[in-house]
């Protein structure tokens, strides 16, 4: 079955929205942990991380909507954040904390694989990754690899990337850990097109925006996705 | 490939896409030191299109009973010490085949500097400039346009330097393939710290040789204004196995990433910045565009550290008595951001100083008199 990782950033809403992605048909969810300056994002989650820090979700309140978080859904959490983050909390602590929440791994967006090989994450390559830092990242990341479709930040884009395919097929010969692809892949016809080539999908701008209109809105999103992969699975058996 | 660390500080903190790109740039400007062609474009365009070697001036009435001599990379073309920067980092891009610039500018100094060069060369190049700085630094907009760059206004969170900076690093992972970022600060993923250091310290070294010729001796103190803190590395660099001279970084009161930060990650390098113990960036406020910056080059930290340069503050209202005092006594009128350095200058306990006046004031009339 390929896997449907859904994107939310930590906010007071943030448990009944993953249990609602979750009922839509989420396998994992990535919670943002807001940052100030977040370079690898486009303006729809960096608008959403003003707004959450606005609304005061500091790295302790992130916690504790991850273990609230956790109470109502079974699928893994994963945290998504920035270095500077875990520079202040410390790595280590950040780590031990968060897994006490009931985090299973975490994504740190500008720590690429040579930086902190010590902390256990889920490594990104890009298409512009040359094969020996795909090699790398295979090597440390923690489940499943992160496959950014494209050159350039998070956000929906009308078509999916092209670059994705070439991406994959390095990536396949590289290494057997799962290939999830994220980036820019906000539609059921999105969906279907990267499942095709990977082992599932990561939605996020577009799934804050839908998050906006509450939980049942999110549900009837992340369900439209759920049935544009199920119909891979189905084409593929 | 070097570590581009510079104790615990520097590094590269950005996103995957841009890891082979700073490889490439990495390796490139290595090929290119050891060129002699590229050596030689850069010093003969240093001499016959930038201007240097720039003067030495003794600022006989601005500081009485005290020689201060000031760098004068005020007379730079495009008046600021930012060319420097761009012109080797344009032939650089030159080199590597890329046919766009990106950069971000505070004060529109380093805005104008690359804009001039791509100018210059014939390439394509996008500024990113916060809303609020277009609108304090309004002549140098007009400038860039007028030198056929696109500004692009940043409209979010502070509109300053930290936002037009994230811009433009944001440009750059979506058009990496196509486009050299040319960073304005010893500041960002390495190797630019090196880089831009390196392609600065042609003032400190020049400053250096001048001092020994018309003052006969080694300054006491070599002094620089801090924001990123381009051309105080410039200066120091000219100055650093000279255990007897004192290296002192002049910082904006309101942006003092040197005097008041923690260790933390920004724009893709580990250094001394301006956070809260959350890691979240702080927001700034100084008078000086260009000084208003919540993170400071990594080299900066490590060189505060261990002790070799210290870093210190100078109000707005300081700095603004400092360029009025300079114009008045010595008929020149500095860039908000060297009256900082000026302001401290004065009341060193020394007699001989060495103030690296990078810029010059037009851009900051009307803010000044606006006061």
């Amino acid at each position: 079955m390929k896997r449907l990782s859904v994107y939310l950033m930590a906010g007071q809403e943030t448990p009944e929205l993953a249990a609602a992605a979750v009922e839509g048909g989420a396998d994992l969810l990535e919670l943002g942990f807001p940052f100030s300056d977040p370079l690898a994002d486009g303006p729809v989650i960096r608008r959403a991380a003003e707004r959450a820090l606005a609304a005061g979700m500091n790295t302790a309140a992130c916690l504790e909507c991850l273990a609230r978080t956790r109470e109502l859904v079974d699928v893994p959490l994963v945290p998504m954040t920035y270095s500077s983050l875990l520079e202040a909390y410390g790595y280590e602590r950040f780590a031990e904390d968060a897994r006490s929440a009931g985090a299973n791994s975490m994504i740190i967006a500008d720590l690429p694989a040579d930086q902190r090989p010590e902390l256990r994450r889920i490594q990104l390559v890009a298409p512009t990754s040359p094969d020996a830092r795909i090699a790398l990242a295979a090597k440390r990341t923690d489940g499943w690899l992160y496959l950014v479709t494209l050159t350039g930040t998070t956000g929906a884009r009308t078509a999916l990337s092209p670059q994705l395919a070439g991406l994959v097929e390095r990536a396949r010969r590289l290494t057997e850990v799962p290939l999830l692809a994220g980036f820019g892949i906000s539609t059921p016809e999105h969906a279907r097109a990267a499942a095709e080539l990977a082992d599932g999908i990561v939605v996020g701008s577009r799934a804050i925006e839908v998050a906006g209109d509450g939980p049942e809105a999110l549900r009837a999103y992340v369900a439209t996705l759920r049935a544009a992969l199920d119909a891979t699975d189905v084409r593929e058996r | 490939m070097s570590t581009g660390t510079y104790g615990a500080y520097g590094g590269r903190y950005v996103p995957e896409t841009l890891i082979p790109a700073l490889d490439e740039l990495e390796q490139g400007w290595r090929d290119a030191l050891d060129d002699p062609a590229f050596r030689l474009e850069l010093d003969t365009l240093r001499t016959q299109y930038a201007g240097r070697p720039t003067p030495l001036t003794l600022a006989e009435r601005f500081a009485p009973g005290k020689r201060i001599y000031l760098k004068r990379e005020d007379l730079l073309h495009t008046g600021a010490h930012k060319l420097n920067n761009t012109l080797g980092q344009a032939l650089l891009a030159r080199r590597l085949g890329k046919k766009r610039l990106v950069a971000e500018t505070g004060a529109g100094q380093h805005g104008v500097a690359t804009a001039t060069m791509a100018a210059r060369f014939g390439l394509e190049c996008i500024v990113y400039m916060g809303r609020e700085d277009m609108r304090r630094q309004q002549p140098n907009v007009e400038r860039m346009r007028l030198l056929g760059a696109t500004i692009e206004p940043v409209e979010f969170g502070s509109e300053t330097l930290k936002e037009a900076t994230s811009e433009a690093i944001r440009d750059w992972i979506a058009n990496v393939e196509t486009t050299y970022y040319l960073i304005g600060s010893c500041v960002g993923p390495a190797p630019y710290p090196e880089i831009v250091r390196e392609l600065q310290a042609v003032l400190g070294r020049e400053a250096r040789t001048q001092i020994l010729e018309q003052a006969g001796r080694l300054p006491e103190v070599a002094v620089a204004c801090v924001g990123g803190g381009s051309n105080a590395i410039g200066l120091f660099a000219g100055f650093l196995d000279d255990s007897e001279v004192r290296l002192v970084g002049v910082e904006a009161a309101g942006a003092a990433s040197l005097a008041s930060g923690r260790p933390g990650v920004l724009h893709g390098a580990r250094s001394s910045i301006l956070a809260d113990g959350d890691g979240q960036i702080l927001a700034t406020e100084s008078i000086s565009a260009g000084l208003d910056y919540p993170g400071v080059g990594p080299e900066h930290a490590a060189l505060r550290d261990e002790g070799r340069a210290t870093y210190v503050t100078v109000s707005d209202d300081e700095a603004v008595a400092a360029f009025w005092e300079l114009s008045r006594t010595e008929g020149i009128i500095p860039a908000l951001e060297p009256a900082h350095a000026l302001a401290h200058a004065r009341d060193l306990d020394a007699e001989l100083v060495l103030v690296c006046l990078s810029g010059r004031g037009d851009k900051d009339l009307a803010e000044v008199l606006a006061r």
